[in-house]
């Protein structure tokens, strides 16, 4: 005999059920530039719907809570209220440059939301079982990890804190914290458990495994520096996807399962293939300081530095029948895509081939230039990856490289002594010209010289981005030299 | 019929199991241009943490719960309402090339690549 108690645990299964569905097919439609905006327009269906379908749960409470139930409803729709609008007006506020640190706060945001459902498991005693409790937690560390490590990492992006903080002995210090925290887990699982009297009340040792878990991710990600973000931003997404995914089954909710695993699969692929796109092991990159100054025997390079004018270098491209632009991270440092853009077509407007050849861990986040020259108003079609370009240097009469340096250096292929050896790069070298704005004469993020810009085929242009390109842009209006000539 | 879902041991080892499968396939699918929108894409999704915080925080009963549940609803909102924001804002900025003209067959051929991929 059907009943009235049955139909909101049915409402909200079936709900979640959809949202699972509509997660999952959201990401399927992100697949392609062409259906990719509608995919998160499914999967925001699906989260409204699985938020609406969750305040059902009020016909379900605990006895214990049933008094509260009324302040509970309001501080919940408060929270949503607060915590939704703010970050929705933040997020639709930020600059395009700025992208990195808000997924990164965001991430943590979530992290934290994990740790916090682990925190009130725990201190409400209400986990069933040594299972749920060594999974709540599981969560419970790795959410709180990815919430201050996401956090210093927003304030890495964001430039508060300026300088990779690295001390003696770092690695031993983030060791010990780590088993420190691991020893109190287990004891609390051993205690709770056993039935043993704690050392310490249960409480203050719940307070102590999460202090020392959140001081963990601070240690963890001071150390690790700016070029290396992609990597972190996404090893703290799969981490809180897989801490959403492990609080999903102590709460007995297979929509947060299903989604929050989706995700801890998705962030670990995006962090290998980072880690690949620069030649290092994940582990490398988390417990070794690659910025740290390194004792690298460097080979006497031929050739010497040639700066030329902007302008010059504008009106050769104008005249050449394809260009090649490899931006990097000091295109966006120095706000140049807008203008960038509009030296592109000028030239498309003369009938130059222009192209983008984008290197995988270009920017502060996977695929951040592609963003950037999106904001510009870059048709996707003129970006291509780096597989997809490389072997078209050779026959490119230009190729303009912009604010990247690590990522088109020639050593990589040759030689073997460098830090950087084996990492793919871009092949501007092969171009039958190479110009390269530059700020200056300082070395890339590794701290290595680079070959190219010695060349016989290399110019520089020193200078801003932004100036630089204002500069070519006037010198090739200048011409005066109607379309398409 | 009961409704209550109950999922323990193996049948929950199963479902991480077979979710990673298919996140692992459907993100291996995305070409590296849509990397930062599938990011924050699966950053927002994994905002789905707020329904579970709503669960938490409706069935708290002590005033140290109901605080700790006002925080994990409050993070998780931000974390689904500032992921969905900030993904879609990202997308609406794809666009291909609004007139194909001389470079018509990279465009394509551009095209084809990412369908295939």
């Amino acid at each position: 005999m059907p009943t009235f108690a049955m139909i909101p645990p049915l409402l909200i299964g079936a709900t979640d059920l959809a949202a699972a569905f509509l997660f999952m097919y959201g990401l399927k439609r992100m697949s392609s530039p062409v259906t990719a905006a509608s995919g998160i327009l499914v999967a925001g269906f699906g989260m409204i719907a699985a938020i609406l379908a969750s305040f059902l749960y009020v016909f379900g409470v605990s006895d214990a809570a049933r008094p509260h139930l009324q302040i509970n409803i309001v501080l919940a729709a408060v929270a949503l209220i607060i915590g939704g609008g703010a970050s929705w007006w933040a997020g639709k506020k930020v600059a395009m440059t700025a992208m990195p640190q808000m997924v990164a706060l965001y991430n943590g945001m979530g992290g934290g939301a994990a740790g916090a459902i682990a925190a009130m498991e725990l201190f409400g005693n209400k986990t069933q079982g040594a299972t749920q409790l060594v999974v709540t937690l599981l969560g419970a560390l790795i959410g709180a990890i990815s919430f201050s490590g996401s956090l210093i990492a927003w304030a890495k992006l964001q430039g508060i804190l300026k300088h990779p903080l690295r001390i003696k002995g770092q690695q031993w210090i983030n060791g010990i914290f780590m088993l420190a925290t691991l020893a109190v887990g287990g004891y609390i699982a051993f205690v709770n458990t056993s039935g043993a009297t704690p050392l310490m009340a249960m409480p203050s040792l719940i307070y102590l495994f999460f202090a020392l878990a959140l001081v963990f991710g601070i240690l963890m990600t001071l150390p690790i520096g700016g070029a290396d973000m992609p990597v972190v931003i996404s090893i703290y997404n799969a981490f809180t996807g897989l801490a959403v995914g492990l609080e999903g089954f102590v709460l007995q909710n297979p929509a947060l399962m299903i989604a929050g695993m989706v995700v801890g699969a998705a962030g670990l692929l995006l962090t290998l293939l980072m880690a690949k796109a620069m030649n290092r092991s994940v582990s490398n990159i988390l417990f070794t300081n690659f910025g740290a100054p390194k004792k690298h025997k460097q080979g006497a390079i031929k050739g010497r530095l040639k700066p030329v004018d902007a302008g010059d270098a504008g009106i050769y491209m104008r005249y050449a029948s394809s260009v090649i632009i490899v931006p990097g991270y000091g295109l966006a440092a120095a706000q140049g895509q807008q203008k960038l853009y509009e030296f592109v077509k000028l030239l498309q407007a003369g009938g130059v081939l222009v192209r983008f050849a984008i290197h995988p861990v270009a920017g502060r986040m996977p695929g951040q230039m592609d963003v950037l020259l999106a904001e510009a108003g870059v048709p996707y079609d003129l970006i291509f990856q780096l597989e997809d370009i490389n072997d078209d240097f050779a026959n490119t009469d230009v190729a303009l490289v912009i604010g990247a340096n690590d990522v088109v250096n020639p050593a990589a292929r040759t030689d073997k002594s460098s830090p950087i050896y084996g990492m793919p790069i871009l092949n501007v070298d092969k171009a039958k010209r190479v110009y390269v704005i530059k700020r200056g004469e300082g070395k890339g993020y590794a701290g290595i010289v680079n070959a190219l810009f010695y060349g016989d085929n290399c110019d520089m242009v020193y200078g801003d981005a932004q100036v630089v390109l204002i500069k070519m842009i006037e010198a090739v209006r200048g011409l005066g030299l109607s379309a398409a000539a | 019929m009961e409704f209550q879902i109950t999922m323990t041991g193996f049948v929950a080892i199963y479902i991480f199991m077979l979710a990673a499968f298919a996140g692992w396939v459907i993100i291996g699918r995305v070409p590296a241009i849509l990397h930062t929108p599938l990011m924050s894409g699966s950053n927002f999704v994994h905002g789905i943490v707020v329904v579970g915080g709503i669960y938490a925080l409706l069935n708290a009963s002590t005033l140290q719960e109901q605080i700790i549940g006002f925080f994990a609803v409050l993070l998780g909102a931000g974390n689904a309402a500032g992921g969905y924001a900030v993904t879609h804002r990202m997308l609406a900025m794809f666009q291909p090339s609004a007139h194909k003209t001389t470079h018509a067959k990279h465009g394509h051929a551009k095209v084809t690549h990412l369908k295939k991929a």
